[in-house]
């Protein structure tokens, strides 16, 4: 350019200044991304950190639903659910699974008859090499609408303000449904008397595309007996594991698989909102539970039950809870697996 | 100086643009998808993975390519000390395009995820399930990716330096655009962007 020729100090000054804003720029656009300029924004971190407990967090453990047990059987399905979904799992026949039964709370070490929730996490394998995972937990319903309000809660419920929970109960006022279900609903003596629920929906996808939102829950064959968290606390601190070891130990114990179609209009994207109990629902199959294991060596340990990892023929649906659930379930897994040494394997573990 | 070859082949050329965008893509998507909870970060998760395989097959192609036709050589009055820092960044280039897909890939095989790429295709492990590789390898993936990031940064600053400072034909060589004579001639009389400028005036001479 004939400018440039005649002053070539500027034209340089000019290049580097260039140069300058679009190194700057790129840095500035990527420190954007990474969220550097949006402490607002909620994080896996923020989410996992919320969770800690007073006591500190249980290292090597996950960070939430800390205490558990392995547990390995099969899932025998009775080929109805094909007219959901074409995944295999729902194809007549029997699938391996791996799970964990385990208590809803940060404390690896809290007593059992503390914790009001209790959850199930669940893998089934199937021949043609994909993997259904889901974490499903005892109540009916989930406690708040979005992953924002769930943080909330975490965060009222660690506050020292003692109008803490009130004020977040006036913002979100979903919560009450769960408080009474917290304060009415029997307690059992066995993790085989429990329902669990998927409460997040998923889409099924048949064989020719077709699409249904569902929610599926694991309804105990065995009749649950309701025990007073009174007469519980006098079992003992870890009675649930207890109990399933030798209940097992005895025979198998089994859960029949229930799915749940929405209709138009349900409110799939909240789960804590029931569908209408006359919603369209079908059995899918049976869970075997056939063995126990302790966590500390067994084969649930370093699983995650990611609820996202599903397969073809089940995804995701506008229910925004396992996202957030897969991002902070993703943190908690790269943290605790990196604290293997705070959680020892046994002797059997023999390093070279 | 004729005979020897000014520019990189259309081929490498092709390679260079496709996966610079998918590198950057692939940069921007890592970082933003670790720092959400919302439902996009099952859709970056998604296409981070697929796209980190294409990455790598294209990485390979492209190693082969570069084997197969070289490069053409720094200008002669480049001085020694940027000539080695263009030679060692581009090495690191080279090994962190093709080792940050086996690092993530070999981090979610040791985490026992399933390596899902599009279509519900799947990859196979490529390691034992083990919390102590899947520690290592996502250390080596998360802090590399912010050395990468920052490579990619000098090389561009590099670039352009090339380009709008010294003028010397070594943007040129990578510049998208067929190669001209004029382009051939670089390091005499070229400038930057010459040879698309002649071909567009060229095409706008057309009468419709």
């Amino acid at each position: 350019m004939a400018q440039s020729s005649q002053s070539p100090k500027r034209s340089m000054f000019g290049s580097l200044v260039l140069i300058a804003v679009v190194i700057g720029g790129g840095a500035a656009a990527f420190a954007y991304t990474a969220g550097w300029l949006s402490p607002q924004r909620l994080t896996p971190e923020k989410m996992v950190a919320a969770l800690a407990p007073p006591t500190g967090v249980a290292l090597g453990h996950r960070r939430n639903h800390a205490k558990g047990i392995c547990f390995t059987g099969v899932f025998e399905a009775n080929g109805a659910g094909a007219a959901l979904s074409k995944a295999q799992v729902f194809t007549r026949g029997q699938y391996p699974i791996l799970g964990r039964f385990n208590l809803a709370t940060a404390d690896a070490n809290a007593p059992d008859a503390t914790v009001r929730v209790r959850g199930m996490g669940l893998q089934i394998s199937t021949p043609d090499g994909e993997v259904w995972r889901s974490a499903m937990i005892d109540p009916p319903f989930f406690p708040v609408s979005t992953p924002q309000a769930f943080y909330e809660l975490l965060i009222a419920s660690a506050s020292k303000d003692p109008d803490a929970m009130k004020t977040f109960a006036g913002a979100h006022p979903e919560i009450a449904a769960f408080g009474a279900w917290a304060k009415s609903a029997p307690w059992t003596g066995s993790y085989a008397e429990d329902r669990f629920n998927s409460l997040n929906s998923f889409v099924f996808a048949d064989s020719s595309g077709a699409e249904k939102t569902v929610r599926w829950s694991l309804l105990p064959a065995a009749q649950p007996v309701p025990v007073s968290p009174e007469d519980l606390a006098k079992r003992g601190p870890d009675f649930l594991e207890q109990e399933i070891t030798e209940r097992v130990r005895g025979g198998p114990q089994y859960w029949t698989m229930m799915v749940s179609v929405a209709n138009p209009g349900d409110p799939t994207a909240d789960p804590s909102k029931a569908w209408p109990e006359d919603r369209r629902a079908i059995e899918v199959g049976t869970l075997t539970v056939q063995q126990i294991e302790a966590e500390r060596d067994g084969p649930c340990r370093d699983i995650n039950f990611d609820p996202t990892v599903l397969p073809s023929g089940i995804r995701t649906s506008d229910d925004p809870f396992p996202a957030a659930r897969s991002a902070a379930y993703a943190k908690s897994y790269d943290l605790r697996t990196a604290e293997a040494a705070d959680y020892p394997r046994t002797a059997t573990d023999a390093k070279p | 100086m004729i005979g020897v070859r000014q520019h990189f082949t259309p081929l490498q050329r092709l390679l260079h643009w496709l996966m610079a965008v998918c590198i950057l893509a692939m940069l921007f998507i890592g970082v933003g998808m670790v720092s959400t909870v919302m439902p996009k970060y099952l859709t970056l998760v998604s296409i981070h993975k697929p796209l980190g395989i294409a990455i790598l097959v294209l990485a390979l192609v492209r190693l082969g390519v570069r084997l197969r036709y070289g490069a053409p050589s720094l200008p002669a009055d480049l001085p020694e000390p940027m000539k080695l820092a263009a030679q060692l960044s581009h090495y690191a280039l080279y090994i962190l395009i093709i080792g940050m897909p086996l690092l993530g890939w070999g981090m979610l095989s040791a985490a026992a995820y399933p390596v899902v790429l599009f279509g519900g295709a799947h990859l196979p492990a490529i390691l034992p399930q083990s919390d102590g590789l899947h520690t290592l390898l996502w250390n080596a993936h998360f802090y590399l990716a912010f050395v990468f990031f920052a490579l990619v940064l000098l090389h561009v600053a590099a670039a352009l330096f090339h380009a709008l400072v010294r003028r010397d034909g070594v943007f040129d060589a990578m510049a998208p655009g067929v190669a001209s004579p004029r382009g051939r001639a670089r390091g005499v009389i070229c400038c930057p962007g010459g040879a698309s400028r002649t071909r567009f005036v060229a095409i706008a001479a057309i009468p419709p």
